[in-house]
């Protein structure tokens, strides 16, 4: 019967006789059947006997299949080539107890009118579009609007993850709640939740970053979660996300790693983005309603890529909506002091899923480097890498200098302070608009908010000022 | 194949795991040179990795080190062609998938044939992505070792079902790392590999002292000691070979 499910499933999204088409195959298809025999079924029947599938019709579909096989790579949670599950033995319950968690929560009316009682009487979404009019007329190209994700509580789009995430867990019976955290987004976002449920909190954070935004290490603090501080390899989020799962392996059964970004092992890149797709959702809704039509371009920036992928799903099927991700270019992408992972990167295989990854040719991970924090990841989400292999997403790196300059230009044009991670995407709003027509329209997600950043941009400006 | 399968035809199997490269490829040399004398039936040769993950701090500083001393995936094949003129122990490597798909799975699997590897342990491909190596290690005769952890339950005959040369036990939760007390979930585990189907199994992760080894051999057919002989090599640097050779004979010893 389930498999019959599937199988229906699949022919609605017209994988029947989609040889030609794998484009549409590709994506948010094979993520969501889990059982590859659904996808074999249509092309022919396995003999016990033989111990050999058997095409319904030639051979033409059995290399379909064999090729399909080659793609998917047998395993779960896979988008192209990449995603997967990558991870110790010790973890491989823990995943699938999520997994299968997350398929009985996720269409519970109960889990989802709790989740969006949260989303509206607590975070207090639906965030804002707003239409920056000012900064629109000074750049005298396309209609520019910003999806004011910095309006949530606790400040970014990261509360939208967390209290799905923390929901969740809570109905699997786990009572400690670890994280990551790079910025510090995340790991407010979390301590917030936990503090909210009741649950016991602990956040991994690099220690070059717990110095760059120390303010964030404080509010965690005073959220009553524990912060621990990381001092292993170049003590920035990718060694957050190392120390975590190390932590993980060692207390698996109480306690749920909330991961804060469309990376990792399945199914983490398939939930953090169902839960972060609530802003493409309300972008599409909004811009319905005030322009009564679809945008031409969205852009967001991208380190992991939750608010990225939050913003693009619902616009993937939208063939005429440009997506547009932002990287960190830091020193720019001549140097070794940069974090685009798209421009730089090779694929691999490393926390959980294969994408692509800043690293040497023996398959060190390479250490990165951005002004931003919450950018500076040498990996992407595997969902990214293959909405770039199909060339349905563009990503475009943005230097340290330029994020820097989109700051001040957006505080001073709109009296908004974008967080640096943003002011990635502000700035090449601020290159595209004016190459596009009055009359076409751009999104930029705004991510979280500024004030995180002030001392730091005041550091970087030369005046000493602490918080 | 038939290398692996002389590891535990000599009673309780010990092996030692070295990182490659910590403190130098040469002393790396003369290490697994002398264990095999002093008795380790299969030496495991970590290939450095920048994220080890499944490590505990000691196996991470060991891989730090290494990859600061510059060693690469080349130099290790290198090394590991000197060691075979003179030297027939069998040889496991362990490694992180990244390492290996990056340097290109075939070669690295082909390098591994040419250079006598008999296995390699990769933590971080767990039973679903096997398919990543195992066409690979198939075509080019490499055991690729199957893991089982405290936590796998229901998973265990599963991954036994599919397992090859031996499997590999992990003691308790968690990262490498030496430990005071191991739990007793690992009897239970090997039990279950055993009604399944006879394959020799060895535990890994924690064990440290002569009496926790012999403890582990009563119901293992082999013992896996990473950490403790880590942190010889980190305190004598250079001249640790006579102490890991005198550790290692013990341990036989002991099991």
């Amino acid at each position: 019967m389930i498999l019959n499910g599937l199988v229906r499933e699949a022919r609605n999204r017209e994988i029947v006789g989609a040889y030609g088409d794998l484009a549409r195959y590709q994506w948010g298809v094979y993520d969501s059947i889990q059982n590859e025999w659904a996808i074999y079924r249509q092309f022919g029947w396995y003999h016990r006997g033989l111990k050999a599938f058997v095409p319904f019709s030639g051979m033409k579909a059995f290399f379909v299949c064999i090729f399909k096989r080659r793609m998917m790579n047998m395993s779960k949670g896979r988008f192209g080539i990449h995603g997967g599950q990558y991870i110790p033995e010790t973890l491989m319950n823990a995943v699938i107890e999520l997994e299968e968690a997350y398929d009985r929560f996720k269409n519970d009316p109960e889990f989802i009118a709790e989740l969006d009682n949260l989303l509206n009487n607590y975070a207090g979404r639906p965030s804002l579009l707003y239409y920056a009019k000012k900064m629109t007329k000074d750049l005298g190209g396309a209609k520019i609007y910003l999806k004011r994700e910095d309006l949530n509580h606790t400040g970014s789009h990261k509360i939208n993850n967390v209290l799905g995430q923390i929901i969740l867990a809570k109905r699997m019976g786990k009572t400690r709640i670890i994280a990551e955290t790079g910025a510090g987004q995340h790991g407010v976002a979390t301590a917030t939740a936990a503090a909210l449920m009741g649950m016991e909190c602990e956040i991994y954070m690099g220690k070059e970053d717990t110095d760059r935004q120390a303010l964030n290490v404080f509010r965690m603090k005073l959220l009553g979660a524990k912060v621990h501080e990381v001092t292993s390899g170049t003590q920035t989020l990718k060694d957050a996300v190392n120390e975590t799962m190390r932590e993980w392996t060692q207390r698996v059964k109480d306690t749920h790693y909330v991961l804060g970004s469309v990376m990792g092992p399945h199914p983490f890149p398939t939930i953090v983005r169902d839960f972060q797709s609530i802003i493409g959702r309300e972008v599409k809704q909004q811009m319905l309603e005030k322009e009564g039509r679809l945008p031409d371009a969205v852009m967001a920036c991208v380190g992991g890529g939750s608010n990225a992928m939050g913003l693009f799903y619902d616009f993937i099927k939208d063939d005429t909506v440009r997506l547009i991700g932002c990287e960190a270019a830091g020193y720019g992408v001549n140097t070794d002091k940069t974090a685009a992972t798209m421009a730089t990167g090779r694929v691999g295989i490393f926390h959980g899923m294969k994408s692509y990854f800043c690293q040497d040719k023996d398959g060190q991970i390479a250490p990165v480097y951005s002004i931003s924090a919450g950018l500076d990841y040498p990996g992407v989400g595997p969902e990214h890498a293959n909405l770039r292999d199909m060339g349905r997403a563009e990503y475009v790196p943005v230097t340290d200098d330029e994020a820097v300059e989109a700051f001040e230009y957006l505080s001073r044009t709109e009296g908004i302070i974008p967080a640096i991670e943003s002011a990635h995407a502000v700035a090449y709003a601020k290159k595209l608009a004016p190459t596009m027509s009055q009359d076409q329209i751009m999104v930029i997600c705004l991510s979280g908010r500024g004030d995180k950043d002030v001392a730091a941009m005041a550091r970087y400006k030369g005046v000493q000022i602490y918080e | 194949m038939s290398n692996l399968q002389q590891v535990f035809a000599n009673g309780k199997a010990f092996i030692p795991f070295i990182t490659a490269g910590d403190p130098s490829i040469e002393i790396t040399e003369q290490l697994v040179l002398e264990m095999a004398k002093a008795g380790a039936d299969l030496i495991e040769i970590g290939i450095p990795f920048s994220d080890p993950v499944a490590e505990g701090p000691v196996i991470q500083a060991a891989d730090y080190r290494a990859l600061s001393g510059g060693v690469t995936t080349d130099k290790i094949f290198t090394m590991m062609r000197r060691i075979r003129n003179s030297c027939n122990v069998p040889i496991a490597f362990m490694t992180y998938v990244n390492p290996i798909f990056t340097y290109g799975t075939d070669k690295f699997m082909k390098n591994c044939q040419e250079t006598g590897i008999d296995a390699i342990i990769v933590p971080d491909v767990p039973y679903e992505e096997r398919d990543e190596l195992m066409p690979f290690c198939l075509k080019y005769n490499v055991n690729l070792i199957s893991m089982i952890a405290p936590t796998s339950r229901n998973r265990i005959r599963m991954i036994t079902n599919e397992a090859q040369g031996f499997i590999y036990c992990v003691s308790s939760m968690g990262v490498t790392g030496v430990r005071q007390e191991i739990g007793n979930d690992v009897e239970k585990m090997i039990k279950i590999v055993k009604e399944v189907k006879d394959i020799p199994c060895a535990i890994g992760f924690g064990i440290s002292t002569l009496e926790q080894a012999a403890q582990m051999a009563k119901f293992a057919d082999g013992v896996i000691v990473g950490s403790a002989i880590i942190k010889i090599v980190e305190q004598y640097g250079e001249d640790c070979v006579p102490h890991v050779v005198e550790y290692v004979r013990m341990m036989k010893n002991a099991i």
